[in-house]
């Protein structure tokens, strides 16, 4: 962790935005941004890599359908055979539009449960984290900014962030 | 500014003119096919008379089980296979006709649903769908000569409309009270009417605006815009009762309405993609950013998947109960048209979800068309899977009536859309929501 941090406190997502990009391009570093909503195109902004999210879930997904192909297939046609529909065939492909509903259900089931977990999995958070918010505010109506002052001049970077638009500056020096 | 539209106008005269050229050579290539229509009415016979000795074969095992039916039979036989092959050009013109109205009516409903929404995205493509949906009325016409035509027994595409067919059908005699041939025009001609206002005044009002004060011209399209819906999705449920349900009279399903409806929603979608894609490829719509396309193509992936929900509740719960008189339906399908049944399956649901399910691709242009031209491949096989096995049962083929009639309808289309494309500035520029939607960036 950066032991000298400047917390730039802005009241509007477009101002933040707008921000987030001059500080970028004057080539200091955002250590972090807390938000109260997710803001569009921040994360572009930030120039984060984009997420791999959505690969995860679309194997789990896969999964979810695999899953659902195995488990009717054994309780149905080959555990105890059933007569579906007055269609007494025992073939799994024959009753396969049957299953298709159950088909999908465990594929949305297993790609969004699983990707949700991963999602928490990857933010380190799980039931009773205490929150990293350093200011309360960031729930309510506020964006905060948190920039790596170690290597610059103080001074010069306040006056650089009150002038994209910040409502509060302040120094944060974790010695 | 008017420099630049009178430009995009003249501009404009040039493509369509190159493009009409084109399919005005499809279109002779199709009066060619007209005229070997009737030789083929001629060939026909021939192929019945040969069809008799080729139909021996099943007549005769046939006649080891009922020796005195199978003679009667096979005349009878070969009689219904003589009207389904004299349908066949018959029911190739009414799909291509109806596949190609039912896009610039998708497209209208389309249109209407962004001012009723008002939503900030669409606006730049607002003239694409007004040009596209001025299809609506020559198409719409088309449809009513053709229906007409049915209805004076100039050809045999709706059995109920036989008289003699009637008389030996209790089912539909219970049904004559709707299905009659004046009411059943009186509903067309009420529907096509109704589309054809609304297309006219919603287009007129958003022409207005352009030299428009104040957005006057705005709030009349949108309510204007919420009464065409209403109004069509109740005409447009009973329209695909009308034309496409009862080609099969005994039969019946409680969403067919939507079913079409979905299948001519995504194929709209696509077009108004297609043609976008093609314009700004020529340059004629630089406000259209890939943001817009990466819309239209999350339009076109959630409708193919809604129209395969549609699709499958219609097929399980009928496959599922297994009653005689609905399961009909899907069994001559599947018996007698499997490729196409369950090849259109494959080109509408797992095409599109595989290809557009990602976000970037969504973007690429050459994606979008590919996928594109396939979900209207899928969506032509949909129509022609509603509307053959009715009319001319086993005896299908995709033959010289079917693409001839596709490359007709399709050159009409394309020339109808892209002259209308013209007639005006292809930026709706007063519309309030525009700057938004030029700005339109995800």
């Amino acid at each position: 962790m950066a032991s000298k941090v400047i917390h730039a406190i802005y009241n509007d997502d477009d101002l933040l935005l707008q921000a987030v990009k001059q500080v970028r391009e004057a080539r200091y570093h955002i250590g972090e941004i807390y938000t109260p909503m997710p803001v569009h195109g921040l994360d572009k902004a930030m120039g984060l890599a984009p997420t791999r999210l959505a690969i995860t879930s679309f194997l789990y997904g896969v999964v979810g359908f695999a899953v659902a192909v195995a488990m009717m297939d054994f309780i149905m046609i080959e555990d105890w055979p059933q007569d579906i529909g007055g269609k007494p065939s025992f073939s799994f492909i024959e009753n396969m539009p049957a299953f298709v509903p159950i088909m999908f259900e465990l594929t949305v089931f297993f790609a969004a449960h699983l990707m949700v977990i991963t999602f928490y999995m990857r933010s380190k958070l799980w039931p009773f984290k205490e929150a990293e918010n350093p200011d309360l505010r960031t729930t309510d109506d506020m964006f905060l900014m948190e920039i790596d002052a170690a290597n610059h001049n103080v001074d010069e970077l306040t006056k650089f962030l009150y002038d994209t638009g910040a409502a509060e500056i302040k120094l944060i020096d974790n010695k | 500014m008017i420099v630049g539209a009178i430009g995009l106008v003249i501009g404009f005269l040039q493509a369509p003119s190159n493009l009409d050229d084109v399919r005005e050579m499809m279109a002779a290539e199709e009066h060619h096919g007209e005229a070997s229509h009737s030789e083929e009415g001629e060939a026909n016979f021939a192929e019945a008379e040969h069809g008799m000795l080729l139909d021996d074969e099943p007549g005769r095992n046939a006649e080891a089980e009922h020796a005195e039916e199978a003679g009667a039979h096979d005349t009878e036989h070969l009689e219904h296979k003589l009207h389904q092959l004299q349908n066949k050009p018959w029911a190739a013109i009414y799909v291509a006709a109806f596949f190609f109205f039912m896009i610039s009516l998708g497209v209208l409903a389309f249109y209407a649903l962004q001012y009723a929404s008002q939503a900030g995205w669409s606006p730049v493509l607002f003239r694409v769908m007004e040009a596209i949906s001025a299809y609506i009325v020559p198409g719409g016409i088309i449809m009513f000569v053709l229906l007409a035509l049915s209805g004076f027994h100039m050809n045999h595409l709706f059995v109920w409309m036989d008289p003699e067919v009637v008389a030996h059908d209790e089912i539909i005699q219970n049904k004559t009270a709707y299905l009659n041939v004046p009411f059943f025009l009186i509903r067309a001609a009420i529907f096509l009417a109704g589309w054809f206002l609304f297309r006219h005044f919603l287009v007129r009002n958003s022409r207005r605006l352009d030299e428009a004060t104040d957005n006057y011209y705005f709030k009349k399209n949108f309510k204007l815009a919420a009464g065409f819906l209403v109004f069509f999705l109740i005409s447009e449920s009973i329209m695909s009762w009308d034309w496409i349900m009862s080609l099969d009279p005994h039969w019946f399903s409680t969403l067919f309405g939507w079913y079409v409806f979905s299948s001519m929603f995504v194929s709209g979608i696509t077009v108004i993609a297609l043609v976008s894609i093609y314009l700004k490829s020529r340059g004629y719509l630089p406000f259209v950013n890939n943001s817009h396309i990466h819309d239209l193509a999350k339009y076109m992936f959630g409708i193919s998947i809604f129209w395969t929900y549609l699709w499958f509740s219609q097929f399980m719960l009928i496959w599922y109960s297994n009653i005689p008189e609905e399961v009909v339906y899907f069994i001559s399908r599947i018996e007698n048209y499997g490729l196409p049944f369950f090849g259109m399956v494959v080109l509408n649901f797992l095409f599109p979800l595989l290809v557009l399910m990602n976000s970037d691709y969504k973007r690429v242009n050459w994606f979008v068309v590919m996928t594109g031209i396939v979900i209207l491949i899928g969506h032509y096989l949909d129509v022609f899977n509603m509307v053959m096995p009715a009319t001319v049962g086993e005896s299908w083929f995709i033959g010289i009536p079917e693409i001839s009639a596709v490359l007709f309808f399709g050159g009409l289309f394309t020339f109808v859309v892209f002259s209308a494309l013209t007639k005006a500035p292809l930026l709706a520029k007063r519309n309030p929501f525009i700057k938004e939607s030029e700005h339109f960036h995800y």
